[in-house]
């Protein structure tokens, strides 16, 4: 018995010599572990508050029994020990705060990333290294160092059997490469249009200032008539209608692109077209312009005439017929004036012929 | 509109970087602020925001050039320099005979203002003044609201949810233990009066495993005095609450545990005839063709019978 009160006494000493963490409140604290939050409900003195000598002690005292009804409950949630430290897992905060940014707005697919869905296909990843057996050496992919094991690998380029042997292929390589690098911009910007619902316009640039001029608005036309179930084929034409031009426009306009496709001729076919084409140039009989020939007499007639009549002036006497009025055709028909007055032109008067 | 969607694109890797570090994501890191001058700053209400400024570190920028506006009137200088720094809280501190020591702590969301509010500072102690052993940098400190008038008044509810915003850093999963060392504690009386007071927390033995708090006040302990407020309207404040999809809790239906913690689960049947419920096939429960024959015999009985009742009946 004395045994027992006295670990008992040992005890409440031990005890008496600690302070308690327990504190008494009128109202609960409305606690938000997550944020480590504690609203106290209670009334504040205010009589001490007014006080200025006894508020920061009060202020502190109160503190100091919520911010331990505060952590008692901290301390109360399981604790894990992560790297010496002994660390407790707090829950989800309760106080809902506004956010800094809007919640973000899913992103639209792009046209690949949705056909890619739809079939199901999922990107693999690429490795950085590849073995290049003719290098016999890890040479990158993608990155730092794949230009130099490119050149490396093209310090010669075979020229095929089907091309021009004077093609340059290293001009051709590169000029391959700034075409798929402009496709895929314009690829993307095409894809940055659909998603901002830009219309933009299949054949031809798009309209910027907000009148499209004549090239674009032929080209539009053009597309609209290929927009039928016949494809243009039995669509009207306006009288004075010109075709378009451009990039891309030809294969909408119908029967422009029969000529294309027209069957490459075989030898003996090329053969026969060609002689053909020699005999009729070279049986060709001449052909009368009957208009040209008439004006071509007359001309002749009269440089005859008029060299006679020149042969024939040095004789004198009543070479003038009467009552027959021979038509001087070497008169020079009088010339205006061009709206000049000429004051020291000598016959004034209306030009007469 | 993301980096992705952008005409041109960046062409550096690092200023990619930041412009998606700057895109909005569902899970926000802690909230960057600025704390500039406006009209004729005093020697307090500038100190007032060099410790708030102190306080807020890491995530703060303190400005120190003096710009000539009222936030109250045309806060658009604000709202650029949020978008520069990408800071989302800011503090402007003024003075004029009308408002002297005036103090105004705000929010912004998605770059524009979301919330204005202006206190007044009187009995104003550094943290300077005190002096002893300050807390770390960065360490996110417990908040404590004193007086039940701050969900009575609708001004002190949004200056509290305002206090909690400035100080409170980041959601975090977890804590150490150790790492709880500082609070910072706001009591409103109902005549507008606030006061903050910022402590140390010593962690004493007390005998049992939840040791006993001792405070050491560190300060700076400022008296505010609610003056203005600009607060935003209500389905502002909504959409700016709002909680996106994927963080939303989902909750799993016709599941539950039992104690044993068993997952059990409820399906929905249709209603069943018991009459036509297949069970399984029994070869020795087979009718018989005598049984079959004698059943339709029964049956045709029971036709005439009821035939016979119904001319009766009829």
């Amino acid at each position: 018995m004395d045994i027992v009160n006295e670990i008992l006494e040992k005890e409440q000493k031990k005890a008496e010599k600690y302070k308690p963490i327990t504190v008494e409140k009128h109202l609960e604290l409305e606690l938000d572990v997550g944020t480590l939050l504690a609203f106290d409900t209670n009334d504040l003195d205010t009589k001490l508050l007014k006080s200025d000598s006894q508020r920061d002690a009060y202020l502190q005292s109160l503190a100091r029994d919520n911010t331990q009804l505060l952590l008692n409950k901290i301390w109360e949630l399981p604790t894990e020990r992560i790297d010496e430290a002994i660390v407790v897992k707090l829950p989800q905060p309760t106080t809902v705060l506004p956010r800094s940014k809007p919640v973000p707005k899913p992103k639209p697919l792009t046209k690949w990333q949705e056909f890619a869905k739809a079939k199901g296909i999922t990107k693999q990843k690429k490795d950085k290294l590849k073995w290049d057996e003719q290098l016999q050496k890890w040479v990158p992919l993608y990155g730092f160092r794949k230009a130099a094991a490119e050149k490396e690998k093209d310090w010669l380029i075979e020229v095929p059997q089907n091309v021009d042997p004077m093609t340059d292929m290293y001009e051709k390589k590169a000029s391959e490469k700034s075409e798929k690098v402009a496709k895929n911009e314009l690829q993307r910007l095409k894809n940055i249009a659909r998603s901002r619902k830009v219309n933009i316009p299949r054949v031809g640039l798009p309209v910027t200032s907000d009148k499209a001029n004549a090239t674009q608005l032929s080209t539009a036309a053009v597309v609209a008539k290929a927009s039928t179930a016949s494809l243009g084929k039995f669509q009207d034409k306006l009288p004075k209608e010109k075709e378009a031009r451009g990039k891309g426009v030809h294969e909408l306009i119908p029967g422009k692109v029969r000529k294309r496709n027209a069957p490459i001729p075989t030898p003996q076919v090329e053969r026969e077209n060609n002689l053909n084409l020699i005999d009729r140039i070279l049986n060709k009989r001449p052909k009368i312009d009957m208009d040209k020939a008439v004006s071509k007499h007359i001309h002749k007639e009269q440089v005859q005439r008029s060299e006679e009549k020149k042969s024939m002036k040095p004789i004198k006497g009543k070479g003038k017929a009467k009552g027959g009025n021979v038509t001087n055709f070497s008169a020079k028909k009088p010339k205006a004036g061009k709206g000049q007055r000429n004051p020291n032109k000598k016959n004034p008067g209306r030009k007469r012929r | 509109m993301g980096v992705i969607q952008r005409i041109k694109k960046p062409t550096t890797r690092k200023g990619k970087k930041v412009l998606l570090s700057r895109e909005p994501k569902p899970i926000e890191g802690p909230k960057q602020s600025i704390f500039l001058q406006a009209r004729n700053p005093s020697e307090r209400a500038r100190k007032v925001l060099k410790d708030l400024y102190d306080l807020k570190k890491p995530d703060a920028a303190y400005l120190s050039r003096k710009n000539d506006f009222v936030p109250f009137e045309d806060a658009t200088l604000i709202e650029k320099l949020c978008y520069k720094k990408d800071a989302s809280l800011f503090g402007v501190s003024s003075h004029s005979k009308k408002r002297p020591h005036n103090i105004i702590l705000g929010r912004t969301f998605n770059y524009g203002i979301l919330d204005m509010i202006e206190l007044g500072a009187e009995n104003f102690k550094a943290m300077s003044d005190f002096h002893n052993m300050k807390v770390l940098a960065g360490i996110k400190p417990c908040l404590l609201f004193n007086g039940p008038v701050w969900e009575l008044n609708q001004d002190l509810k949004r200056l509290k949810s305002l206090f909690t915003d400035f100080f409170y850093r980041e959601k975090v999963e977890s804590v150490r233990l150790q790492g709880l060392e500082h609070v910072i504690s706001f009591s409103a009386t109902d005549d507008g009066t606030i006061y903050l007071r910022s402590y140390r927390i010593h962690l004493k033995k007390s005998g049992q495993r939840t040791p006993r708090i001792e405070l050491e006040e560190i300060g700076p302990s400022v008296d505010f005095k609610l003056r203005r407020t600009k607060l935003a309207s209500a389905d502002l404040f909504k959409e700016a609450c709002r909680i996106p999809k994927e963080l939303k809790p989902i909750a799993k239906k016709n599941q539950s545990t039992d104690a044993f913690g068993t997952k059990l689960g409820r399906i929905h049947m249709g209603k069943q005839d018991i009459n036509r419920l297949q069970t399984r096939k029994m070869k020795g429960l087979k009718k018989s063709t005598e049984e079959k024959k004698q059943m339709l015999l029964k049956k045709k009985m029971a036709k005439k019978e009821a035939k016979k009742g119904n001319m009766l009946n009829a």
